[in-house]
């Protein structure tokens, strides 16, 4: 009779620390600091939208070259890159242009979010404030 | 049996990679759970898991084909200093010992950048240590228009701002705690410990209060 006492307990802790360590696993997102959710126009035009990731480009760059250079604003949401603008060279087009890196016509390997992510850029303070959307598009 | 059971916790455990640091935080955290206001740390401490492969890390869709092809930040990472934060790699240490060498131009493959050699010490309350602002390491990354005039008007004591503000992404939080290393790192900026009279002063003050 203790023996099966002891059982139960010990099953219970063990569906507890199953429960606990899957819930761990469930956590919202846990992508690299800094990478950024482009999602302006994506939902709409029925495509994934763009995961830039900061960290890979940041391997190889100075800030300056895309944020002085290429013009690209310090604002998340802040920059109406259309694919149109790509496809001219602007933006992520001046290197990505089959030179430098791979062409525009390489969709997947951009547009690789989860459809209905909102723009943000990933683990930033904003986001972390207590009540945030989740959204976290930094103000200026 | 019992410690068939147990042993079986114990492997679960040990499969779903949770550490017994992490484990009793987490049992602490389900007897008394943060809710709204009070879960929020202003040190921003960074989340518990990072450098997940872009399949599992929640923003990539594991169904993309692309997804699959894209490099794990692990990969890059593996021969870079590391940090306990962000992207838990130290950048400056990697771009000091030219572990990465980054392009400064984008149409000229040679340019060198030529950054100003200018500390810039902003004296903060209390005891807390001073930020020592490197332009010199600043300048290695970025270009003078990047910060002057439009974030920082190049003139002392012309630039108020509160860690506060930095957290919601103005002054040095437009890149700091968002792609450049993130507000847990206090003292990274906050470098210049104060002399002894100075604390000493602030802690009387403190006192008085």
């Amino acid at each position: 009779m203790k023996l099966r006492v002891a059982m139960a307990r010990h099953a219970a802790i063990l569906i507890a620390a199953l429960v606990l360590t899957l819930g761990l696993g469930n956590d919202p997102a846990r992508a690299e600091f800094g990478d950024i959710v482009m999602n302006q126009y994506s939902d709409a035009a029925g495509i994934r939208p763009v995961v830039f990731p900061h960290w890979f480009h940041r391997v190889r760059f100075s800030c300056k070259t895309c944020h002085s250079d290429l013009g690209i604003k310090f604002k998340t949401g802040g920059n109406e890159m259309t694919m149109a603008k790509v496809m001219d060279g602007l933006y992520c087009g001046a290197c990505h242009d089959g030179k430098m890196a791979w062409t525009v016509e390489n969709c997947d390997l951009c547009h690789t979010g989860k459809s209905g992510t909102p723009t943000q850029t990933h683990e930033n303070t904003i986001q972390r404030l207590p009540g945030s959307s989740g959204a976290g598009v930094g103000k200026r | 049996m019992t410690r068939i059971i147990a042993f079986a916790s114990l492997i679960a455990i040990v499969l779903t990679g949770t550490s017994p640091e992490l484990w009793a935080q987490t049992s602490a955290a389900a007897a008394q759970p943060a809710t709204g206001a009070n879960s929020f740390n202003r040190l921003f401490r960074p989340p518990p898991r990072g450098n997940l492969p872009p399949a599992e890390d929640g923003i990539h869709d594991p169904s993309s084909p692309g997804t699959r092809q894209l490099q794990f930040p692990l990969e890059a990472f593996g021969p870079l200093q590391k940090s306990n934060t962000g992207n838990r790699v130290d950048w400056t240490a990697a771009l000091q010992t030219k572990k990465i060498q980054l392009r400064w131009d984008v149409s000229k493959p040679d340019a060198k950048p030529e950054p100003l050699d200018l500390n810039i010490v902003r004296e903060v309350k209390g005891s807390t240590p001073d930020v020592v602002f490197s332009h010199a390491r600043h300048g290695e990354l970025l270009d003078c228009a990047n910060c002057h005039p439009t974030i920082f008007e190049a003139k002392k004591g012309a630039n108020p701002m509160s860690m506060a503000s930095l957290a919601l992404g103005q002054s040095c939080g437009v890149c700091h705690g968002r792609v450049a290393f993130p507000n847990a790192e206090c003292r990274l900026c906050h470098s210049r410990a104060k002399g002894a009279a100075a604390t000493a002063a602030a802690a009387k003050i403190g006192a008085k209060k």
